[in-house]
């Protein structure tokens, strides 16, 4: 690199981390302040392990986000399998573009369609709410399985449709072939999708907002039920830790697909 | 013989595996989009109506300028007009800013694309409240920048609340958004055509102008819509950076729904898809064209 774009590349981090360095540093704080360092304390951790609200809602969060993407992998790459056996191009060309709708379309949309069906086909049976988990999780569902298909199809393009012929040839049942020689070719496919799905759940925060039900409260929801209000560093100390997990899944992730060309992670 | 068994088998696996997402896609793809549409254009009784269309085209409210003249204006299509005004100037200047992002990322060593892409990945994964939330601690009139510029004697700046902080909030939220599609194209651009633009005698910036630029487009074009579209959408950047002073699109649907206004709010978000997709659609267009120039 020439010395001009080194500095320009260190200016861009400069911007995208500054915000999250401001951010752990303060959530060591021991005042309240959030622009005066007065003294390192963890005062503000010990607060947010005492605060059960977030807690719970951390726990909805993972077993949302866990159901979510078990259930989008599944579906998403046995859809992924079909869609790549498709002969006809109409049938193909409508797939893409219903698998694209949930991508392009802006967030807010999505949770309000899936939204307005929700309260339709509640009202439809008498329910006074039909917002619960189970809608939540269809919505979470629904927007992750394109990125599930769109990481298992171009595995299944870039194998050799041979195999699969060979080992039923061989007298392999279709299933049988699937399992024993599509699934651990597409492997590295479905792992990504699997993450995505997972780490897209995870931070979901509009869809989620519009189809939660009062019940039900997720990690972002409840923050943004605390940024409402005026925040204490307890905020800062948990935005560290996601941070840090997230760091943690991003290194996995990239050092689990070694071989991967470059661009090819996006 | 055995062929066709073959072939039976595979069409029918092909049915099995394809049938739970079809159903789903249609359920909850296609379906809860005729629902926008059925909300928009029915009212409280799901009687047909347009007033909740022609309410957003129509709807006026009174405003005082800053001369203190109160004027009336139309409510919604200037909420629109904003949304749209400030989405666009955060897209630009993320574009600005990430097209040589990367270039140089791209013209780097693999090691280094590597480290620098995933660093770039990992504010994209944080929460978005968060983010947002962090630019208001910085920006507040009590908050780091005016801690610093105070320690300096050098006075203070006043941001949030302005649609200065909005834009900020905007750039940061979806900055990686718009150097990812821009960088995976340009990682995969042939080597070999920017040596041959240099042998038939091109400098670099001619290289940049004719070569990699008309090749990055489609990136650039995905990148423009990644931004464009959460930006045009978003809902909470403007109630926390701009004090709640600059209603976007978002913050009228997302109003609309908190008071229980379906139809209403499903109105704004037809309306708003209808844009969307008539923008997107003409902007394909003109990647398409000048891919086949």
């Amino acid at each position: 690199m020439k010395p001009a774009a080194k500095v320009y590349t260190a200016l861009i981090m400069l911007f995208l981390f500054a915000p999250i360095a401001i951010l752990l540093v303060f959530s060591f704080n021991e005042a309240k302040s959030l622009s005066v360092f007065s003294g390192f304390s963890l005062y503000w951790y010990k607060e947010l392990l005492r605060d059960y609200e977030t807690l719970n809602s951390v726990r909805n969060t993972l077993l949302l986000a866990f159901s979510a993407a078990v259930i989008s992998t599944v579906m998403g790459t046995a859809a992924a399998v079909g869609i790549d056996k498709l002969r006809s191009r109409a049938l193909r060309a409508a797939m893409d573009t219903v698998t694209n709708i949930p991508m392009i379309n802006p967030d807010i949309i999505t949770g309000i369609s899936l939204m307005l069906m929700f309260v339709f086909v509640g009202r439809l049976f008498g329910a006074a709410t039909s917002l619960s988990f189970w809608t939540m999780l269809i919505s979470h569902v629904t927007f992750c399985l394109p990125y599930v298909i769109l990481q298992v199809l171009p595995k299944l393009r870039q194998m050799d449709r041979s195999l699969p012929e060979a080992a039923m040839d061989l007298g392999c049942t279709p299933l049988r072939a699937f399992f024993k020689v599509e699934v651990p070719e597409i492997l590295p496919g479905i792992v990504t999708g699997l993450i995505m799905a997972f780490t897209l759940s995870l931070d979901d925060f509009v869809i989620s907002y519009f189809t939660a039900g009062n019940g039900f409260q997720t990690l972002p929801i409840r923050i943004y039920n605390m940024t409402k209000k005026t925040v204490t560093p307890k905020m800062y100390a948990l935005a560290t830790i996601i941070f840090f997990v997230i760091l943690a899944l991003l290194l996995i992730s990239n050092l689990s697909d070694k071989d991967a060309e470059p661009g090819s992670a996006v | 013989m055995k062929k066709e068994t073959v072939r039976r088998r595979t069409g029918l696996w092909e049915s099995l595996t394809l049938a739970p997402y079809s159903i789903w896609a249609l359920l909850f793809i296609v379906v809860p989009l005729l629902f926008v549409a059925y909300y928009a254009f029915t009212d409280n009784d799901f009687r047909f109506t347009f007033e909740n269309v022609s309410r957003f085209f129509t709807a006026t409210s009174n405003v005082s300028g800053e001369d203190g003249a109160v004027r009336e204006v139309r409510t919604y299509l200037l909420i629109f007009a904003r949304s749209l005004k400030l989405a666009v100037l955060s897209t630009l200047i993320c574009l600005l800013m990430g097209y040589p992002a990367a270039y140089i990322i791209a013209r780097s060593s693999a090691r280094t694309q590597k480290v620098l892409i995933t660093l770039i990945m990992i504010p994209m994964w944080m929460n978005f409240l968060i983010r947002t939330y962090a630019w208001m601690t910085i920006l507040q009139d009590t908050g780091i920048i005016n801690g610093i510029l105070g320690l300096l004697h050098l006075g203070q700046i006043h941001v949030i609340g302005t649609e200065a902080a909005v834009v900020i909030g905007m750039v940061y939220d979806y900055f990686p958004y718009m150097i990812l599609p821009i960088y995976s194209v340009m990682a995969k651009l042939d080597i070999k055509l920017l040596e041959a633009a240099r042998d038939l005698g091109c400098g670099s910036l001619s290289v940049l102008r004719r070569v990699i630029f008309p090749l990055s487009l489609p990136g650039v074009v995905s990148g423009i819509i990644m931004v464009l579209i959460p930006s045009i959408s978003t809902f909470y950047i403007s109630q926390k950076l701009g004090n709640g002073k600059f209603y976007l699109i978002g913050d009228a649907i997302e109003s609309q729904y908190a008071a229980n206004n379906l139809h209403f709010a499903a109105a704004m978000a037809f309306i708003l898809m209808v844009v969307l997709l008539v923008c997107m659609a003409f902007m394909q267009r003109f990647a398409n064209r000048r891919a086949a120039v």
